[in-house]
């Protein structure tokens, strides 16, 4: 059992415990994309295919899909970002995450980033 | 092909100050510029209750001089420039042999002639058009390279560029212009911006471009002024409801479609496209450009179906945003000219859910 926090190439953020992740977008996402305004989140009870987009975060500049980067089921959305989108700028690794998924089968997070190898990408890119 | 060192990109003479006050820089029409400062909401803001400053130094100045200049201007534009004294400015369009627009413009009557400003985008292929298109003994002259221009906008505009330039703007309408004195240069002062607000547009050589930058940002501390990036022009002009070349009007739209009819003029002779022009206006256009607030949440984007209410494409969104003054969104599209009356209820697709929506008459605020 895992605390520790992963990421994608697509700028997502991942914590699991056991077979149940959290989802947000990292801090430099969130500075990227600029004021959120609207978060579009999914249904819980949605199932979702690892690579799909689920969520739509708002900028007043543009719109960008969160992907899913785990197959499974959502089981929490966070509900605050309805009426506080900014949470997701604001303190994008903690109030504003943005679902919950119950992952099909056996994680299978081994190809995400830890974080020092997250800087290193980002240093990259 | 990627380029390793330094940037390709133009830069304009205040390139160095956006930096400074810790700007995103984008590539915009082939210019690094600063897209945004603090946030497009606080720079929006500031706008409408403050005062803001922009570097719009990347768009395009032309300038027509020679006795057939009014004679191209009034050839290769709908509007009619032989109205224009000299000081008075006017919105007008380039238009193709089509009625498509090719640029919308300003231009300015001058003492020699007339001065063109155009969108960044369109520069080069405007230039061409008018190169190609020019009357006898009309000169066409480039001044982007050598020109800086700073836009002050919002409600304490006026104060401020008082301030500046030591100069009174009681007397300057909107849609004029003077020309200023400063450090021995001639500068010219427009009543004009893309805002919505009272606001002017400064052109002056670039060695004064730090100058005056500096002079505005300090003496416009005490009102609060802030540099504002492009994001911030983009939703201020939506919520004006001004057009915005390549979103809402380009050569594949006609000034009439885009409700610019009161800017084309008829009787002022030939001139390109007013053929095409004067057919669609007699037997009326099909689709037009409308204004609209979704009733329910979500945001509109370029390129997204417009339906009607029972679900019918009508149309498309070229235009959208979260409106930051009135926390609503708002857009603009072309839609069928049977659903083009304010009040109608249409939808926009976002995604895979249709929100309902309402055409709304004038501005947005």
């Amino acid at each position: 059992m895992s605390e520790k926090i992963l990421f994608t190439k697509e700028h997502e953020w991942v914590v699991a415990k056991g077979n149940i992740v959290r989802i947000g977008i990292s801090d430099y996402a969130q500075n990227e994309l600029g004021d959120v305004v609207f978060v579009d989140l999914p249904a819980v009870g949605d199932r979702v295919e690892e690579g799909e987009g689920f969520a739509a975060l708002e900028s007043v500049k543009a719109v960008s899909d969160v992907y899913a980067p785990v197959s499974g089921e959502i089981i929490a959305v966070n509900e605050e970002l309805e009426d506080s989108p900014e949470l997701v700028n604001e303190s994008p690794l903690d109030k504003g995450w943005i679902v919950e998924i119950e992952i099909d089968g056996g994680a299978q997070l081994g190809d995400l980033m830890n974080e020092e190898e997250y800087k290193a990408f980002l240093k990259e890119a | 092909m990627e380029v390793e060192g330094e940037s390709w990109l133009k830069k304009t003479p205040l390139n160095a100050q956006h930096l400074d006050l810790g700007a995103r820089m984008v590539d915009y029409a082939g210019y690094e510029m600063p897209v945004q400062y603090k946030g497009v909401i606080e720079e929006h803001l500031t706008v409408r209750s403050k005062v803001g400053l922009f570097d719009l130094s990347h768009m395009g100045e032309f300038e027509l001089t020679g006795s057939g200049a009014l004679g191209t201007i009034n050839f290769l534009t709908t509007n009619d420039a032989s109205s224009l004294d000299v000081g008075q400015i006017q919105y007008t369009c380039l238009v193709d042999q089509k009625g498509g627009i090719i640029d919308d413009i300003l231009v300015y009557r001058t003492k020699s002639g007339f001065l063109l400003v155009v969108n960044a985008a369109n520069a080069i292929k405007d230039y061409e058009w008018l190169k190609e298109n020019l009357q006898p003994d009309t000169e066409l002259i480039d001044h982007t390279p050598d020109l800086t221009l700073i836009a002050v906008q919002g409600p304490d505009s006026a104060t401020l560029t008082e301030e500046v330039l030591n100069i009174s703007v009681d007397l300057l309408k909107n849609y004029s212009f003077i020309e200023v004195q400063y450090e021995g240069e001639n500068l010219l002062l427009s009543r004009t911006g893309y805002t919505g607000e009272d606001g002017f547009e400064l052109y002056f050589p670039n060695h004064l471009a730090n100058k005056l930058w500096n002079e505005f940002m300090e003496q416009g501390e005490k009102y609060g002024i802030a540099p504002i990036g492009l994001a911030a022009r983009d939703t201020l002009r939506l919520e004006a409801r001004m057009p915005l070349y390549g979103n809402d009007i380009s050569s594949n739209t006609t000034p009439l479609e885009a409700g610019l009819g009161r800017f084309v003029k008829f009787d002022k002779g030939d001139f390109i496209g007013k053929e095409v022009l004067e057919l669609q206006k007699e037997q009326g256009v099909t689709r037009k450009l409308i204004a609209f607030t979704l009733l329910d949440k979500g945001i509109p984007r370029q390129g997204y179906p417009i339906l009607d209410a029972e679900g019918k494409e009508i149309g498309i969104v070229t235009s959208g945003t979260l409106s930051p003054s009135l926390k609503k969104p708002i857009g603009m599209g072309y839609v069928e000219l049977d659903y083009a009356k304010a009040g109608t209820e249409i939808q926009v697709q976002i995604r895979k859910k249709p929100v309902k929506a309402e055409l709304i008459k004038g501005r947005f605020l």
